[in-house]
């Protein structure tokens, strides 16, 4: 667990140890005074806001008018801790990057946990601490949730479900089949960091420099560009598995309409590419969790990656292709030798090549 | 990234390309033997920026795709195994054997894992001394080394449990093969710059004099490939025919010495047959007499497998050059990514993949009318 350590168990903030069990226990999932304990002691500290403290089957809060927005999110990723973030940040960034990307405002999160019984309680309050920080960073309340436990062997340490409801703004119109012809397509940083952090560890390669996640919430971000440049934007993503060309592919597909990208103007840290090239991956194909990729109509675009490049999370933002009516349906890169190939919607994974 | 972008500049390439024009009168054929060199030459369009008259064949040089069928079988055999380790590279995972892929058998409970080097699944045979530990170890000679190393310190760690599935093949014999055939079309080579990194090139100039052709050893970055092939042609034009080396960072004349001579402490030449193309004598190695008790086909006596060729694929004319990819009536119809008939749609090296993946089966107007980015 490089970087991000669990906290001791021991000097845990928690007044009523459940010290006999250092690990997670099948009645953890039992709905007794050990699923109990957990809540009160571990789940609330941590979350605490009134519409959860009612502990009730349901959280009840105002959202105030408009039209709403819900998505949900599992999380199952191995290793749980990673350098650049763990699956706590993970649970919480993933929801509500799916909220702000759709348009909406994210306010209230679930959380539901599937652990393995045998299953570190240090490690869970480490990564419910990590939950914690992200959603208060993000400015999302975690209002609802559950526990399970299941039998050792039937999970793999922690699973974490996450849905959450926003807000829409007003007078936005954003959907994966709005681009139009025109568009200039932005990405808001280097694309692949989440990906070849998670290889470089779950593989155990070792590269001189350590690649980290890029692991973030992007509803700030986000709301920084709709202030500036709300009615100009067609679409949002963000490139998470399957990487940038995933995405790309199928707002073509979604809009029917061709992307084009200048694959010299991709922005790809030096380390990441250098591992990409040592197992014989295309970054484009490698998943993030802290990018969005913008669709805006060209007379805002200037404006839109000024408004990105002065946000820390923006800083390294490109502007890279845009939208045609030419091959619809298709993402179609120029290469550095200036010729066109096109890039499809990979199978499954990408998987490393023998030499 | 030092040593790469240097060789990936895209006015240098222009440069060469229209000297490569400058100095072609007449239409040339030249195989690039590696699948490597196939992906990039698609990836970055090089053959794009060829005159029209100069066509690049695609050679056999993919491992993934040559590994025959009944191998792939065995190993899907061996793999489903009870006590059974099975490691691999990532790409063979999802090579179809007759009935299934070790993807499948992994779904079913075979523990099958990707690892990156063969000596990874050493240590798993030492940390699991109660499994056994298989390592798919196929490849052309770049990858022997490390596969001979595996055995050797298994053998000298006194490694029970440890065995090799090997499929390795060589190069020189699979030129000797492109050019006996009485439909070979090929004129000129780029042999493979990694596998000369292993083996040098002091193994090519006698098939250079015996079959007049120009062999250029070539690297796998868009200026190398221009040059390897702006070498060639200079020869052909010149109707000079010798061995080259435009990979000079990387390759000498003899060759990494302490590479081959492990490889000739663990291996001894034998037949093998290529998939697709059929038996070539002396065209692989096996574990020699005193690593033969390493040697999975021995350890686990596989027989009774079912092994029958998709009637309907043609990789075998693919991969001697005979056609290209989007020549085979199945295609993008019947063989995608997705499902493939035969191992050239599998490997990311794989000439049939390379041509799908990028696009190539679109019609060359269609891309050119796809125009540029104005970012």
């Amino acid at each position: 667990m490089p970087e991000k350590t669990a906290p001791d168990f021991s000097s845990w903030s928690c007044p009523l140890p459940l010290r006999d069990y250092p690990t997670i226990v099948m009645g953890h999932g039992g709905g007794g005074k050990l699923g109990n304990e957990l809540v009160e002691h571990l789940f609330l500290p941590a979350f605490r806001n009134p519409a959860l403290e009612n502990l009730g089957d349901a959280a009840i809060f105002e959202l105030g008018s408009g039209r709403l927005a819900m998505s949900t999110d599992s999380f199952v990723v191995q290793p749980l801790f990673f350098p650049g973030g763990s699956i706590g940040e993970l649970a919480v960034n993933g929801t509500v990057n799916d909220l702000a990307v759709s348009g909406a405002e994210p306010k209230f999160l679930s959380a539901s946990f599937i652990l393995e019984e045998g299953f570190p309680l240090a490690q869970l309050a480490a990564v419910v601490n990590a939950m914690a920080e992200s959603a208060a960073k993000a400015g999302v309340r975690i209002v609802t949730g559950d526990t399970k436990v299941v039998e050792r062997g039937h999970g793999d340490g922690c699973y974490i479900n996450t849905a959450g409801v926003g807000v829409m703004r007003q007078g936005i119109s954003v959907g994966p089949n709005r681009a139009q012809p025109g568009d200039v397509v932005l990405v808001s940083g280097t694309i692949g960091d989440h990906g070849m952090a998670i290889m470089s560890v779950r593989e155990g390669l070792e590269f001189e420099s350590q690649i980290r996640s890029d692991c973030a919430a992007l509803n700030g971000l986000i709301a920084d560009v709709l202030d500036a440049v709300g009615t100009s934007v067609h679409a949002m993503r963000d490139p998470t598995r399957g990487g940038l060309a995933s995405t790309l592919n199928e707002i073509a597909t979604s809009s029917n309409v061709g992307i084009e990208i200048d694959e010299l103007k991709l922005p790809v840290r030096s380390e990441v590419q250098s591992a990409c090239e040592l197992l014989g991956l295309d970054p484009v194909y490698v998943a993030n969790e802290g990018k969005a990729v913008f669709f805006v109509a060209p007379e805002a675009a200037d404006r839109a990656l000024e408004v990105l490049r002065a946000h820390p999370l923006g800083r390294n933002a490109e502007r890279i292709g845009m939208v045609t009516t030419q091959h619809p349906r298709m993402l179609v890169a120029r290469t550095a030798m200036g010729a066109n190939r096109v890039i499809a919607t990979q199978i499954g994974e990408q998987l490393p090549r023998i030499c | 990234m030092k040593y790469l972008n240097e060789f990936r500049d895209g006015q240098v390439a222009k440069r060469m390309a229209a000297e490569i024009r400058q100095i072609t009168t007449r239409p040339w054929k030249i195989m690039e033997i590696c699948g490597g060199q196939t992906h990039s030459i698609i990836r970055n369009g090089i053959d794009q920026m060829l005159p029209p008259g100069i066509e690049m064949i695609h050679g056999p040089g993919c491992p993934v795709c040559v590994t025959p069928l009944a191998l792939i079988d065995k190993a899907l055999a061996i793999a489903a195994q009870p006590g059974v380790i099975f490691c691999s590279f990532g790409d063979m995972l999802r090579v179809p054997g007759t009935d299934s892929d070790l993807f499948q058998v992994k779904g079913r409970g075979g523990d099958v894992r990707i690892v990156y080097s063969p000596l990874d699944a050493v240590e798993l045979a030492a940390r699991n001394p109660d499994k056994q530990v298989v390592f798919f170890g196929v490849g052309f000679e770049t990858t022997a080394p490390a596969n001979a190393m595996s055995v050797h310190l298994a053998r000298q760690r006194g490694l029970k449990n440890f065995s090799l599935l090997v499929s390795h093949v060589l190069v020189p014999p699979a030129i000797e093969a492109i050019m006996s055939s009485p439909e070979n079309k090929v004129q000129a080579f780029l042999a493979a710059g990694h596998v000369c990194s292993v083996m040098g090139f002091w193994e090519y100039p006698p098939l250079a004099d015996k079959y007049e052709i120009p062999i250029v050893v070539t690297g796998f970055e868009p200026l190398d490939l221009l040059d390897g092939i702006r070498r060639a042609i200079i020869q052909l034009e010149k109707g000079e025919h010798h061995v080259e080396n435009a990979y000079e960072r990387i390759v000498t004349y003899a060759g990494n010495l302490g590479a081959q001579q492990l490889l000739a402490e663990v291996f001894e030449l034998s037949d093998r047959s290529w998939r697709g193309i059929g038996l070539i004598p002396n065209s692989g190695w096996r574990l020699n007499d005193n690593y033969r008790k390493f040697d999975a086909e021995e350890r686990f006596q596989i027989s009774g497998i079912h092994t029958e060729e998709s009637p309907l694929c043609k990789a075998g004319d693919v991969l001697r050059g005979a056609i290209k990819p989007e020549s085979c009536p199945a295609f993008g119809k019947e063989c995608t990514p997705r499902h493939p008939l035969g191992a050239t749609m599998v490997s990311s090296e794989g000439a049939c993949a390379a041509y799908f993946n990028y696009g190539r089966f679109l019609s060359a107007e269609e891309l050119a009318n796809s125009g540029a980015v104005h970012a």
